[in-house]
């Protein structure tokens, strides 16, 4: 077996096709390019992590859009997108993750957002001895650039990293450009059965002045109950909602007809835009594409949906 | 003619039924060690169980060796002793204001103390408190000022009835005012409110329990010793009048004493209900009303349930976790109805 694979082995071949004279500069190759890639194989056993568990959708998204998918060995439960989370085991939701959980899944890092939970539970990972990045989760562009600079750098791909980091920049300031209307919009989500309506200072608010849009209810703060009299009165234009919201209702058509919805010029105009919850909501790295959906819903098409 | 010190008090349907209390009460014991070492020796961490007592007492000789032992020593020990700890306390409060009221729906939340706590957590959460430092003094804070108003108010009235009808009212208060702080809060905080409230054991440190343990035992010592004022008041408030206890400083002490041990736990682990409800009355179904052995045998039957409970919250979906509340009032409901069943009250 060993004979064998030395016969094969293009370095036997090199080895026996060339002349004293040739050799010995070979040999000096050879010797550079191992010496090379034993660097390269060295400096990724001790910087680059082989073992991630990602705590948030978004999070996990940036691992998956650098390619470093493979890498990760676990997620919260919130990591919906792409599709090969599903396989990933699951330690919680990232608000009330199980630190033994992740413990047990041996990572040699964990990134982790500031929303991460339960209190004490990043200090006790790193009183195991487990590498934590702790990166800002605000609904901002800003802060996005800073999960995927600190992801990339924490998975040794820096470089990729500033790239996606530039290119959405630059993607989210040419849609910004793009006129919008400033329509008048009401983002919704519905749980329980009960409408709850965005203020300000949430993750829609943000989407939606991103988007040109106008919060009609920009004066409240956080998610509130909608008041189905408030709703009519504020008459948005157009409504945006969540698709988990939507299955909430049992189906667009009962969502069409909840009190607060029914009456308002969105609903009569059916110019309802329905989301998936972590591309509408999430500030992961499909940015670009939820604004362009979110745009293009407002700016004409009735009743997208993504 | 009686002093509080007669044994006469001691309701002992026959003479077999002190040395049952007491066997019961070290099977019980024996059950709650040995539940203690499967509980710390298992979870989403393979430990062998063999390994223990050396990661333990040991020092750790791989980077295995070492995760295994921070686990044990950082995750798993300051949990089981909290729910140890929060279980011993929150069943005994719940078999003394049982006694109290007389009452087997009564628990410690009846004057307040749990609803209390949890509109000073909510408040301390919604009104921005800087960090979570403040969490626990607060709701602390909170039981203790809900229990004393209700305690306050309450004694204007003959009897334990005040207690009982200021209690209600005060939790119909609190219960508002959370709601209203639940409106006011924001995405981030209700997030926060709805971790808090459900219960939950995964905050437990050794520093929080070096001040917790002592003080729970302590008080629950304290609350032992007064047995035979429980048991006097089985008989009934006058009753126990004419037997010689002052019924006004007994309830007084008994209220501040379960105020005084249920408030921290409350900061500490959140809203975890229903053991203080329904181990007690496992334990009376058991061994009778006596509290000379009702109120050990209960104390050590609550850290049974919970440490069990919490257990079975960190095995069940590995490697995630359940919430703790979920656990108990799945497990406790069920077993609960299946012993009324049998036992046909």
């Amino acid at each position: 077996m060993c004979g064998l694979s030395y016969d094969s082995s293009p370095a036997g071949e090199a080895v026996r096709a060339t002349n004293e004279s040739t050799l010995i500069p070979i040999m000096k190759n050879l010797f550079l390019a191992l010496l090379l890639s034993l660097s390269t194989v060295f400096a990724q056993a001790a910087e680059a992590p082989q073992r991630v568990v990602s705590l948030g959708g978004p999070l996990t998204e940036i691992v998956y859009a650098l390619g470093a998918g493979n890498r990760l060995v676990g997620a919260d439960i919130s990591s919906l997108y792409p599709a090969e989370t599903a396989k990933l085991p699951k330690v919680g939701y990232y608000r009330a993750f199980s630190v033994e959980g992740v413990a047990a899944l041996n990572p040699d890092l964990v990134l982790a957002t500031d929303q991460a939970g339960p209190p004490q539970a990043i200090e006790q990972l790193r009183r195991l001895g487990k590498r934590v990045i702790v990166l800002p989760g605000a609904p901002t562009l800003d802060a996005l650039e800073q999960r995927i600079q600190g992801v990339s750098a924490a998975l040794g791909l820096r470089s990729d990293g500033s790239v996606m980091a530039a290119q959405i920049r630059g993607e989210v300031e040419q849609l910004r450009r793009t006129p919008s209307g400033a329509m008048r919009v009401l983002l919704v989500s519905n749980h329980t059965g009960k409408l709850e309506g965005a203020g300000r200072d949430t993750a829609a608010d943000a989407m939606l002045k991103l988007a040109g849009a106008k919060n009609v209810l920009a004066a409240q703060k956080g998610y509130k109950p909608l008041s189905a009299e408030a709703s009519l009165a504020l008459a948005p234009a157009a409504i945006v909602t969540t698709n988990m919201s939507i299955q909430a209702a049992g189906g667009l058509s009962q969502f069409l007809a909840m009190p607060g919805i029914a009456a308002t010029p969105a609903a009569k105009n059916k110019r309802v835009i329905v989301m998936d919850d972590l591309l509408l909501l999430g500030f992961g790295p499909r940015l670009p594409e939820a604004l362009r959906v979110l745009k293009g819903g407002l700016v004409g098409v009735t009743m997208a949906s993504r | 003619m009686s002093s509080p010190t007669t044994p006469a008090l001691t309701i002992a349907s026959s003479p077999l039924q002190l040395p049952r209390g007491l066997i019961v009460l070290l099977a019980l014991l024996a059950v709650l060690i040995l539940l203690v070492l499967v509980s710390s020796a298992s979870g989403a961490v393979r430990i062998p169980f063999a390994e223990l007592p050396r990661l333990l007492f040991g020092t750790p000789t791989s980077d295995e060796e070492l995760l295994w032992r921070n686990v044990l020593l950082e995750v798993r020990l300051p949990r089981v002793a909290l729910a140890v700890v929060a279980g011993a306390g929150l069943t005994l409060t719940g078999a003394a204001i049982q006694a109290l009221f007389r009452n087997p729906l009564a628990e410690p939340g009846l004057i307040g103390i749990s609803s209390g706590g949890a509109l000073g957590a909510v408040a301390a959460i919604v009104l921005g408190a800087p960090a979570m430092i403040w969490l626990a003094p607060a709701a602390f804070l909170g039981s203790v000022v809900a229990t004393s108003l209700c305690y306050h108010i309450g004694k204007r009235q003959q009897g334990v009835g005040g207690l009982l009808l200021t209690g209600v009212a005060i939790n119909v208060v609190c219960g508002s005012l959370i709601g209203l702080f639940t409106y006011l809060a924001d995405d981030n905080q209700l997030r926060s409110l709805t971790f808090w409230n459900m219960g939950s054991l995964a905050g437990a440190t050794w520093s929080s329990l070096a001040f917790l343990a002592p003080w729970t035992l302590g008080l629950c010592l304290l609350l032992l010793r007064q047995w035979r004022a429980l048991n006097a008041l089985l008989l009934g408030e006058r009753e126990a009048q004419h037997l010689g206890f002052a019924m006004k400083p007994v309830r007084r002490k008994l209220v501040l004493l379960v105020a005084l041990i249920v408030g921290p736990l409350v900061a500490a682990t959140g809203v975890i209900g229903f053991v203080g409800l329904v181990v007690p009355h496992l334990v009376r179904l058991t061994l009778g009303a006596d509290h000379r052995w009702l109120l050990p045998n209960a104390m050590v039957a609550g850290a049974i349930a919970l440490t069990l409970a919490d257990w079975l919250a960190r095995v069940a979906v590995i490697p995630a976790e359940l919430p703790i509340g979920i656990v108990t009032s799945l497990i406790g409901g069920p077993f609960f109805l299946w012993l009324l069943a049998r036992r046909a009250f």
